[in-house]
């Protein structure tokens, strides 16, 4: 084209392909471990033995380190394989510097061994998806500008003028994940490695599950889909479908996927209107991820002779289609009348997969497929093998899901089964017991998917060391002229393309708008969250209870939100408000009810139950699932914390009295040797210094305030 | 306390919903006019950027 400035002084340069191969490396090492964590959780379920019966072998850390390590290492590593490798591309230009390529590099390796070593040793925030802590937090807000920064840098050394549609997702990938983790990740110190989030309850809640969904969308869904429109016209050798569907989709998804995160939140104590909100934009994401889709599918149609014979293409078509099943599911979930059914069910854990295994998984299959012999300048070891992997991996997804599918399903219909009496007819054990065939086959489906990864890993190692690799790729292209002359009948949209950095504002503006209007309201009308004149702040002792609860990531199966539904009042008790949770930094709700809710566990059980359950679980409930926590026997609780703790609150706005750190510990100490006191008649001996006793303080504690005013009003 | 109560407490609540959309349906009309005004050529261009390198 005219614009593009054909003046015919080439000049030469290279393609930095080092880096792409590290990435590439890193994603396929990561991606063994990650799904290697998630099969073991998955084990965890049906066999609590393989708890061990350590902390750091317990479910509660593993599972994190599995959503941490497939999520940030696995895709995170495949993100910026594709970019490094695409960006460079298309911006005719090598990456701005090879210095930054390796400390975002190194940089991102460093985070991830660092998240694994804490979150083994419970070093954790406890909200889901953004569990590392505040020093891992700043590193990774470090090495993200460091990211941002390079591929700005080369966006604006490139040579050729415009912008095709994949890297505008990657700025708006760019910009969103930095708003979101600094927004999320806003938390106070307490000491090197923990702190409190800024949030409580509520807003805790919408912030964190705005970050949650839109971590789905921005990490997850964006990239991927620059990669996609990259890498599926290069596998096929033709365009895309169509531009101009790219250009809308592009918009309209950004646009409303921001707004959709308190679909996570439905029946909960969050205010109508966030609701609503979150239910309206979620219905309506339906039509730009599936313009994403029919965009790839299309594309690849053109190519559909030779889906059988090439493997890429065949991951290409499953990922894509996965794609548009999971957001198809997505807003079909985000309906009151079926969330009201899938929420806290292994359905949603089905949902995710679906995703995962499918989109983001075979996607990052199909890339490396394609991508490795292209580096190393020499053909697949052995396509069959990948043909293999393809058949395996599509084989484990099927049966990671179905069951799931139906095990979710059928334990919330358990849930909410009444006999013609009126009463519940099932015990939540009952419901626990039945899932057990399903997460047995659903492990099976997680070991195939495995195979098939490791199977790719081989062939691919294969690959190299017949291959040699280019280090450097040579190319050449035509300096950009400094002067732009505009066409006569300039189009708005090339005007933007043109300019990255106001294209990276204009994402901006577009995502911050659904963050404010969502947030602004919560956070300045206090009316919006009621206090309840019962609720009152943890003791210190019940303090460092929850944060051992935090750390022990009980989160991970037991929620800490009662719907109002006849259904789950009629199980634990009255529905969960609002003003409950004000003191909650950060907020417990959950996710996943593996376990029952534990919002009014307290003074359900008397201590000793307690004791004898975390000690060994299948001593007070038969064929309990739940993992053993002995050590909570042993270890004392880390007393001198607490002055910090207290202080911390208070800067928080929880309102100890004036100096009251100073005699927290002694407060401590009293509760504790009156637990240790009952414990002691029930015939159970133990240290009033022991985690175990903080524990069983914050149990006991859990829905006591509400109960507590109910009283006063009767009384009155 | 029932539930409803600081559901409806803000004042004109009902209202953010319909901005929200309103706001998303006039950027999105704005996107596909502008999208639909837009050259044929020039998409042709765009379009082959990733096919340009061959590699
Ligand atoms: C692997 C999932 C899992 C984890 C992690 C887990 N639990 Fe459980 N929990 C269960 C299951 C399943 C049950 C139901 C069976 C039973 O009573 O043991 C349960 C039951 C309970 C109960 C009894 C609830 C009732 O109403 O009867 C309490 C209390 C409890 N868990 C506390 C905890 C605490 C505290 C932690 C963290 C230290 C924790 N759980 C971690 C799965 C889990």
């Amino acid at each position: 084209m005219t614009d593009n400035n054909k003046s015919h002084n080439l000049e030469k340069f290279s393609y930095d392909n080092t880096i792409v191969k590290w990435f590439a490396y890193a994603t396929i090492v990561w991606g063994i471990v990650g799904m290697t964590a998630g099969l073991l959780a998955a084990l965890q379920l049906v066999f609590p033995v393989l708890n061990l019966d350590l902390p750091y072998t317990s479910y509660g850390r593993v599972r994190p380190i599995h959503t941490n390590a497939v999520i940030f290492a696995f895709v995170g590593n495949g993100i910026f394989m594709g970019v490094y490798y695409s960006l460079q591309r298309l911006l005719k230009a090598r990456m701005f510097s090879d210095f930054l390529s390796k400390v975002h590099f190194w940089g991102w390796q460093l985070i991830i061994v660092l998240a694994a070593v804490t979150l083994v040793l419970g070093k954790t925030t406890g909200k889901e998806y953004a569990e590392l802590e505040w020093p891992i937090d700043i590193l990774i807000a470090l090495i993200w500008v460091v990211f941002g920064w390079n591929m700005f840098g080369t966006i604006l050394k490139r040579r050729e003028r415009h912008l095709y549609v994949a890297i505008w997702f990657y700025i708006a990938t760019f910009v969103t994940v930095a708003m979101l983790h600094i927004v999320n990740s806003i938390e106070i110190p307490v000491s090197f490695w923990k702190s409190y989030s800024w949030y409580a309850g509520v807003q805790d809640a919408l912030v964190q599950w705005w970050y949650g969904h839109n971590a789905v969308a921005f990490f997850l869904t964006t990239p991927y889909l620059g990669i996609m429109y990259y890498f599926v016209p290069k596998a096929v050798n033709r365009p895309v479908y169509s531009y101009r569907l790219s250009i809308i989709h592009f918009w309209a998804l950004i646009f409303i996927y921001i707004w959709a995160g308190p679909h996570h939140l439905l029946y909960t104590a969050t205010p109508d209107w966030a609701q609503s909100l979150g239910v309206v934009f979620s219905v309506m994401l339906i039509a730009p991820s599936w313009g994403g889709m029919i965009n790839g599918l299309l594309t690849l149609r053109g190519a559909w002779d030779r889906v059988r014979d090439e493997v890429v293409l065949k991951f290409f078509v499953v990922a894509v289609t996965a794609y548009g099943m999971a957001t198809f599911e997505g807003p079909m979930l985000s309906l009151k009348n079926v969330n009201a059914i899938s929420h806290f069910t292994d359905w949603t854990i089905a949902h995710v997969h679906v995703g995962a295994l499918g989109w983001n998984g075979f996607l990052t299959f199909g890339v490396l497929y394609w991508l490795i012999p292209r580096l190393f300048q020499t053909k697949l070891y052995s396509q069959k093998l990948a043909s293999m992997h393809f058949w395996i991996g599509t084989l484990g997804i099927v049966l990671y899901a179905v069951p799931l599918y139906w095990a979710g399903i059928m334990q919330s219909l358990m849930w909410k089964d009444f006999t013609p009496e009126g009463q519940l007819r099932w015990q939540f054990m009952d419901t626990v017991t039945k899932m057990m065939p399903f997460y047995a086959a659903r492990a099976v489906g997680g070991t195939l998917y495995l195979v098939g990864t490791v199977m790719m890993a081989y062939n691919l190692v294969k690959t190299i060391k017949a291959g040699s690799f280019v280090a450097n790729e040579e190319a050449e292209a035509a300096a950009l002229s400094t002067t732009y002359v505009a066409h006569e009948k300039d189009h708005w949209h090339r005007a933007i393309e043109r300019r990255p950095v106001q294209l990276m504002i204009l994402s901006l503006v577009v995502v911050a708008i659904g963050g404010i209007i969502e947030f602004i309201p919560a956070f300045l009308v206090k009316s919006n969250i009621p206090t309840i004149s019962s609720v009152k702040p943890y003791t210190p002792l019940e303090l460092q209870g929850r944060d051992i609860y935090l750390r022990e990531g009980c989160y991970t199966c037991h929620s800490q939100m009662v719907r109002p539904f006849r259904s789950e009042t009629a199980r634990y008790g009255e529905y969960s408000k609002a003003g409950e949770f004000v003191y909650d930094h950060p907020f417990q709700w959950g996710s996943k009810r593996t376990g029952p809710d534990l919002a009014r566990i307290g003074g359900k059980y008397p201590d000793s139950w307690h004791f004898n359950h975390m000690q060994d679980p299948t001593s007070m409930t038969e064929n309990s699932k739940m993992p053993a926590y002995p050590w909570l026997l042993e270890d004392q609780v880390d007393v001198s914390s607490t002055v910090g703790k207290i202080k911390a609150m208070q800067k928080l706005g929880v309102p100890y009295p004036e100096g009251y750190a100073d005699i927290a510990a002694a407060d401590m100490e009293k509760q504790a040797r009156v637990i240790a006191a009952s414990l002691q008649n029930d015939g159970i001996t133990i240290e009033a210094d022991r985690e175990i006793i903080a524990l069983i303080a914050y149990l006991q504690r859990l829905g006591k305030d509400i109960k507590g005013e109910k009283k006063e009003t009767a009384e009155k | 306390m029932k539930f409803i109560n600081y559901l409806a407490s803000i004042t004109g609540i009902g209202a953010y919903p319909l901005v929200s959309l309103f706001i998303f349906l006039l950027f999105f009309i704005a996107v596909g006019v502008f999208v639909f005004k837009g050259r044929k050529e020039y998409f042709k261009y765009l379009e082959e950027l990733p096919l340009s390198n061959n590699d």
